[in-house]
């Protein structure tokens, strides 16, 4: 999933100050997911922010919605008769809901709620760990089902480096060398002949350096 | 405001803070009528969405009461619990409504005078505070 965690809260109310009435969105997605941006987290950020400012003896109008999901138009399109009666949207959604609904509402502010992160998984209830970086060309094949790319913090195809001690990476004890984890599990699956073989260099341009990306499938065209 | 009399909503285990709540009134220990009690299941149950609701609607105060550390019923929810007041006092502190209006507290079912004494000392430490700035803020409106 895309994982996130709410902004702090002085920067949303640095965003909320100069309005009166807004519709503060969740996404029941990703962030419904990691607890950032779901039903809950609306409720939960618009308690507070109604308390800062009946605080301060100021009033603001805050809706709470949320969609099913924001990073696709035939669900953002759902505010098209309400969107009007609002000041601003304040997405609690990833970084593609956000714009998704900047560009379908182009006179509407909008103003994003969490800071998005990575793409990860769960590690434990509370614990969101990165797990792929979207590189546009998978290797987890050749290397055990752990990605060098999103967990090798130098990202190197045929490691470890030098900095790899006891299973961790240089750069932190608390971060596991993504090649030790990659030869235990190669040693486990007995494919160790894959460690041995060199990876090629890595042809970068499937990935953000080729400029943004997208995809377009004929097959689903409308 | 010497006439202020805060309401705090109680959000209070039925296998330990209710039970001992109960206790206290056939002890006979007196804790404020404005201490008002939601029994829950656990105190685990208690989501920081809860709190924030109370405090949004108008409570002076809000105390989580869960079993004693190490025996919950449920195993963790009192544990769990403290970590979403803990978070609740962070935000709150974060948006100037201040985290003391937030208590955790731990007791067993027979501890009628530890729910009492708790509950009345809560109560006196937000009076002290003053009302909820939310709610004044809206009486004043209203005014
Ligand atoms: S120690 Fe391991 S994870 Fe860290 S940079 Fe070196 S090879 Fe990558």
């Amino acid at each position: 999933m895309i994982t996130a965690v709410r902004k702090p809260m002085a920067e949303i109310l640095g965003y909320a100050a100069q309005f009166d009435n807004i519709l503060l969105l969740g996404c029941n997605e990703c962030v419904t997911v990691c607890y950032a941006g779901g039903r809950k987290e609306v409720g939960i950020l618009a308690s507070a922010l109604s308390l800062a400012f009946l605080k301060e003896g100021k009033k603001l109008a805050i809706t709470e919605h949320t969609l099913e999901r924001q990073c696709d138009p035939e669900f953002v399109e759902e505010l098209a008769q309400t969107i009007e009666q609002y000041d601003a949207i304040f997405s609690m959604a990833c970084g593609c809901g956000v714009q998704t609904l900047a560009g379908r509402y182009k006179d509407k502010p909008v103003f994003p709620m969490v800071n998005t992160q990575f793409m990860g998984a769960s590690e434990r209830q509370g614990v969101w760990a990165e797990r792929c970086a979207g590189c546009g060309d998978c290797v987890l094949a050749y290397t055990g089902g752990i990605c060098p790319v999103a967990r090798c913090s130098k990202r190197i195809f045929n490691g470890p480096c030098g900095g790899s001690t006891k299973g961790k990476c240089e750069i932190d004890p608390g971060v596991d060398c993504a090649w030790q984890l990659i030869w235990d599990r190669l040693k486990a699956l007995g494919r160790t002949d894959l460690y041995s073989q060199i990876m090629p260099a890595k042809d970068w341009r499937t990935a953000k350096d080729g400029g943004p990306r997208r995809i377009v499938r004929e097959d689903l065209l409308s | 405001m010497i006439d202020f009399q805060p309401v705090i909503v109680a959000f209070a285990c039925s296998y330990c803070a209710y039970t001992a709540a109960d206790m206290a009134g056939v002890q006979g220990f007196a804790y404020p009528e404005g201490v008002k009690i939601v029994q829950v299941p656990c105190s685990g149950k208690v989501d920081s969405l809860h709190i924030l609701r109370a405090l949004q609607k108008g409570a002076d105060g809000v105390m989580v009461a869960g079993c004693l550390e190490g025996d919950c019923h449920f195993r963790n929810g009192n544990r769990r619990a403290a970590q979403r007041v803990r978070y609740v006092q962070a935000l709150l502190e974060d948006v100037g409504i201040g985290g003391q209006r937030v208590l955790m507290a731990n007791m067993s079912a027979g501890q009628g005078a530890v729910f009492a004494a708790t509950a009345s000392h809560f109560w006196e430490t937000i009076r002290a505070l003053g009302q909820n700035p939310a709610k004044l803020a809206a009486s004043r409106a209203a005014a």
